[in-house]
C-alpha cells in the first residue's frame, strides 16, 4: 500500500523532485573539493590556531605565544621575512608586468608567445634546492659565471660572490621565481584590455598618456595590486629556497619554524612552532583578504567583455 | 635522524607524517606466536633467537624511518638484514629528524604504519626516557656496548654507533695540516658547515670539534665561536647547506661533517677518480641510540633489528660505513672486527669524546645569540 502511493505521487512529483536534485546535483562535483580543502587546509590550519594557545602537553596556555611575541631574536626574524617578501613583491611585479605587457603585444598563438608562457609556468614553479644549486653554480664563489669573471672581469661584482649569500641573494634567488608567476596572472588581464577602449580614446582626441592614465593604469591597478599580493604571499611562505642557502635558524620565521620541530639539539618545541606559524596565517589571512578584495574589482572588467 | 641533510622535504614530510590517515589498525601480528613480543626485554625471554627471527618472519615486516642509504652504511645494513631474515622493510621518511621519527611514532599509534625502531640522538633519547615512548630491551652483546649503561641502565635506548667529526675537503685544495690553513684566501668561499647548531648536531659537533681543536671545553664554546668568526670575516665561510650535489659539482669544497657521511664521500670521489680528503684537528663524536617503539606493529622484528644491528655484524657494518660501531672496542679486542670495517675507522679503541645532553643544550642556549653574531649575515 506504501508502495503504490509512493508511486501514485511520485509521477505527480517527479519533475520537481528530479529537478530539485538535479540543481543539488551541481554541487556534487565540488564535493572532492571541499573534502580536500577540508582536510589539507582548513584542519592543519585550525590545527596551528588552536595549537598556539596550548602548551606542549595540550593544556591551555599563552606562555608561548607571549614568549615568543616578546622575543627579539623572533621578531629579528618576522621582519627579515616581511622585508624579503616585500622586496621581492615588488620586484616581481613590477618586472612581471613590464614582461607580461611585451607578451601581450606579440601575436597571440605566436610561437614566441607560446614558449613564454610554457616558459613561465615552469620557472614559476623553479624553486628550491634545486634552485639554490643553480644560482649557486653559476654565480657562487666556484661557480660558472664567477670562476669566468675572476679571469676576465675582475672588478665587477661578478668576480666577488659575498652578495648570493645573504639578503640579497635570496631577494635575487626569490624574485626569479616571482617574475614569471606575475607575468601568468597579469596576462589575462593585459589581454582584456580591448583595442576598442584606445581607438575610442584616440577618436575623442585622447593622447598617448591619456588613454594609460586614465584608462589603461585603472584597469591594471587592480590586478597589478592583486598579482603582487599573491607573489608577497608565495614569498612569505617559501621555505626551501632559503633553508638551502643559509643555514641558519633564527633568519626568516619559516626556518624558525622547521627548527622548532625538528632540532636535533634539543631546541625542539611544537608549540612555538603553532604561535609562529599562527603569526604566519594572520599575514596571510590579511593579504588574501586584500586579493579578494582586489579581484573583485579585476572581475568588474572582466565581465564586461 | 638525520636533521642535517635538510631539504625542501623536512617541513613537508613532517606535515604529511601529521596528516598521515591511520590506514587500518594493527592486527595484532603477534598474536600469531604464543610470546607476545612487545613485553620481551631480550632474546632469551622470548625463547632465544630462533624463536625471535620466527616471530620476525610471521609478522613479515619492519618498520624503519629515517635512514638514509648513504648513512654510516645504513643502506647495506638494511638489504643485509632483509636477506638475512627474509621480510620485508617498510623505509619511512629517510631525511626526517631523531625528533619527526618519535612524532611519526606518536601520530601514527596504534596503526601498521607507527615505525618499530628509532635511530636517534642523544638528545632527544634522554627527552624522552622513561616517558613510555620506548620498550625496554637489552640484546645480546649489552653488556659489551659502550656506554650502554651509562645511557639506559634498562636498555630503553641503546647506543649504537658513534660518528667523529671530520672535515672532509677536495684533494685539489692541497693538504690542510693544520686549523690555521682554512683561514688561507684560497679557502675563499669554500667552507660549509652541515646545518645551523640550533637544528643539527652534526653543526654543533662540528663547533665542539673547532673549539675542542684550539683548547676550549664542551662547556665553553667561545673559542670555536670565535674561530668560526674569523672564517667568516676571511670570507671563507659560507653559510649554504652542503648537499650531495654541492659536494660532487664542488660549490661546498670544504665540508665540517660527521665522518660517516664523509666515507661515502670518499668512495664516491674514488670512483670519479678524484681525491677526497679528511682532516680531523680534534676527536669529537656523538652517538646515535637505537630503541623499540613502545607501539611497535611488529615487536618481534623491531627486537630481531636491534639484535642484528647492535650485534657483530651490524657492528662491521656500521664499521665499513666510517661509524664506529659501540662494539668496535670489544670486537678489537677479540679478534673479531672485520678488515673492511679497519680500512675504514681504524683499530682505535678510543671511543670519541660526546658532549653529554645538558652541554648540548647550555651550548645551544649560548649559539642563539652567539652564533648569528659571528656568522650571520644583515
Amino acid at each position: 500500500m506504501t508502495q503504490l502511493q509512493y508511486k501514485g505521487t511520485g509521477s505527480a512529483n517527479g519533475g520537481t523532485g528530479s529537478r530539485y536534485w538535479k540543481d543539488k546535483t551541481g554541487y556534487l562535483g565540488v564535493l572532492p573539493f571541499l573534502l580536500f580543502s577540508g582536510v589539507f587546509l582548513l584542519y592543519p590550519t585550525w590545527n596551528v590556531v588552536s595549537g598556539a594557545f596550548k602548551d606542549n602537553y595540550g593544556k591551555f596556555s599563552t606562555a608561548t605565544l607571549s614568549e615568543v611575541f616578546n622575543s627579539s631574536i623572533a621578531r629579528h626574524a618576522f621582519a627579515n621575512s616581511l622585508e624579503i617578501s616585500v622586496k621581492t613583491a615588488i620586484f616581481g611585479a613590477i618586472l612581471g608586468s613590464l614582461f607580461a605587457w611585451a607578451m601581450s603585444t606579440g601575436k597571440p598563438g605566436g610561437v614566441f608567445y607560446k614558449i613564454s608562457v610554457a616558459l613561465s609556468s615552469v620557472l614559476a614553479q623553479f624553486g628550491g634546492v634545486m634552485l639554490t644549486f643553480a644560482f649557486l653554480a653559476t654565480f657562487g664563489f666556484n661557480g660558472f659565471v664567477s670562476t669566468l669573471a675572476v679571469k676576465f672581469l675582475p672588478n665587477s661584482f661578478l668576480a666577488e660572490s659575498a652578495w648570493l649569500y645573504g639578503k640579497t641573494g635570496l631577494t635575487v634567488l626569490y624574485t626569479f621565481f616571482q617574475i614569471p608567476l606575475m607575468v601568468l596572472v597579469f596576462l589575462p588581464t593585459l589581454e582584456n584590455l580591448k583595442p576598442q577602449w584606445r581607438e575610442a580614446s584616440d577618436a575623442l582626441g585622447g593622447k598617448a598618456y591619456e588613454y594609460w592614465l586614465r584608462i589603461g593604469i585603472p584597469v591594471l591597478t587592480p590586478s597589478f595590486v592583486g598579482g603582487a599580493l599573491l607573489l608577497f604571499v608565495n614569498s612569505f611562505s617559501a621555505y626551501a629556497t632559503a633553508a638551502t642557502l643559509i643555514s641558519l635558524s633564527d633568519f626568516l620565521t619559516p626556518l624558525e619554524i622547521a627548527t622548532a620541530l625538528t632540532s636535533e639539539t634539543g631546541g625542539s618545541n611544537p608549540a612555538e612552532a603553532k604561535v609562529l606559524s599562527l603569526f604566519m596565517v594572520i599575514v596571510v589571512v590579511i593579504a588574501m583578504a586584500l586579493y579578494a578584495l582586489m579581484r573583485k574589482r579585476v572581475s568588474k572588467w572582466e565581465q564586461k567583455r | 635522524m638525520k636533521f642535517s641533510k635538510l631539504t625542501s622535504g623536512s617541513v613537508a614530510a613532517a606535515l604529511v607524517v601529521a596528516l598521515a590517515i591511520p590506514v587500518i589498525s594493527a592486527s595484532s601480528a603477534s598474536a600469531t606466536s604464543k610470546t607476545n613480543y612487545s613485553k620481551v626485554t631480550s632474546a632469551s625471554q622470548g625463547g632465544g633467537m630462533t624463536a625471535l627471527a620466527n616471530a620476525c618472519k610471521k609478522e613479515g615486516q619492519l618498520n624503519v624511518i629515517a635512514l638514509p642509504h648513504y648513512w654510516a652504511n645504513y643502506g647495506d645494513m638494511i638489504t643485509g638484514f632483509a636477506k638475512q631474515y627474509d621480510v620485508k622493510i617498510d623505509e619511512a621518511d629517510p631525511e626526517g629528524s631523531s625528533q619527526q621519527e618519535i612524532d611519526a611514532a606518536v601520530t601514527n599509534k596504534g596503526t601498521n604504519r607507527s615505525p618499530d625502531v628509532f635511530d636517534i640522538g642523544l638528545a632527544v633519547a634522554v627527552k624522552y626516557l622513561g616517558t613510555g615512548t620506548f620498550a625496554p630491551y637489552k640484546v645480546k652483546s649489552w653488556s659489551y656496548l659502550q656506554g650502554a649503561a651509562a645511557v639506559s641502565s634498562t636498555g630503553e635506548v641503546t647506543p649504537n654507533y658513534t660518528g667523529t667529526m671530520t672535515i672532509g675537503y677536495s684533494g685539489a685544495l692541497g693538504t690542510i695540516t693544520k686549523l690555521n690553513d682554512l683561514l688561507d684566501p684560497k679557502f675563499k668561499g669554500k667552507i660549509a658547515l652541515n646545518g645551523d647548531p640550533l637544528g643539527s648536531s652534526a653543526a654543533m659537533n662540528g663547533i665542539f670539534m673547532i673549539n675542542k681543536a684550539l683548547g676550549g671545553t664542551f662547556d665553553d664554546v667561545t673559542k670555536g665561536v670565535a674561530f668560526f668568526k674569523k672564517l667568516k670575516d676571511a670570507g671563507n665561510f659560507i653559510l649554504v647547506n652542503p648537499t650531495q650535489s654541492t659536494i660532487e659539482s664542488g660549490q661546498t669544497p670544504v665540508v665540517i661533517d660527521n665522518g660517516y657521511l664523509q666515507a661515502n664521500v670518499v668512495k664516491q670521489f674514488a670512483a670519479a677518480g678524484q681525491v677526497w680528503k679528511l682532516f680531523t684537528p680534534a676527536s669529537v663524536g656523538s652517538t646515535y641510540n637505537m630503541a623499540i617503539s613502545a607501539w611497535a606493529p611488529h615487536p618481534a622484528c623491531a627486537r630481531l633489528w636491534m639484535e642484528y644491528t647492535l650485534g657483530e655484524t651490524g657492528a662491521n657494518v656500521f664499521a665499513s660505513g666510517g661509524a664506529t660501531p659501540t662494539l668496535w672496542v670489544h670486537l678489537v679486542k677479540t679478534g673479531r672486527a672485520s678488515a673492511d670495517g679497519i680500512a675504514s675507522i681504524g683499530k682505535s679503541k678510543v671511543v670519541a669524546e660526546a658532549a653529554t645532553a645538558a652541554q648540548t643544550a647550555a651550548a645551544r642556549v649560548y649559539l642563539k645569540t652567539a652564533w648569528p653574531e659571528a656568522v650571520g649575515t644583515n
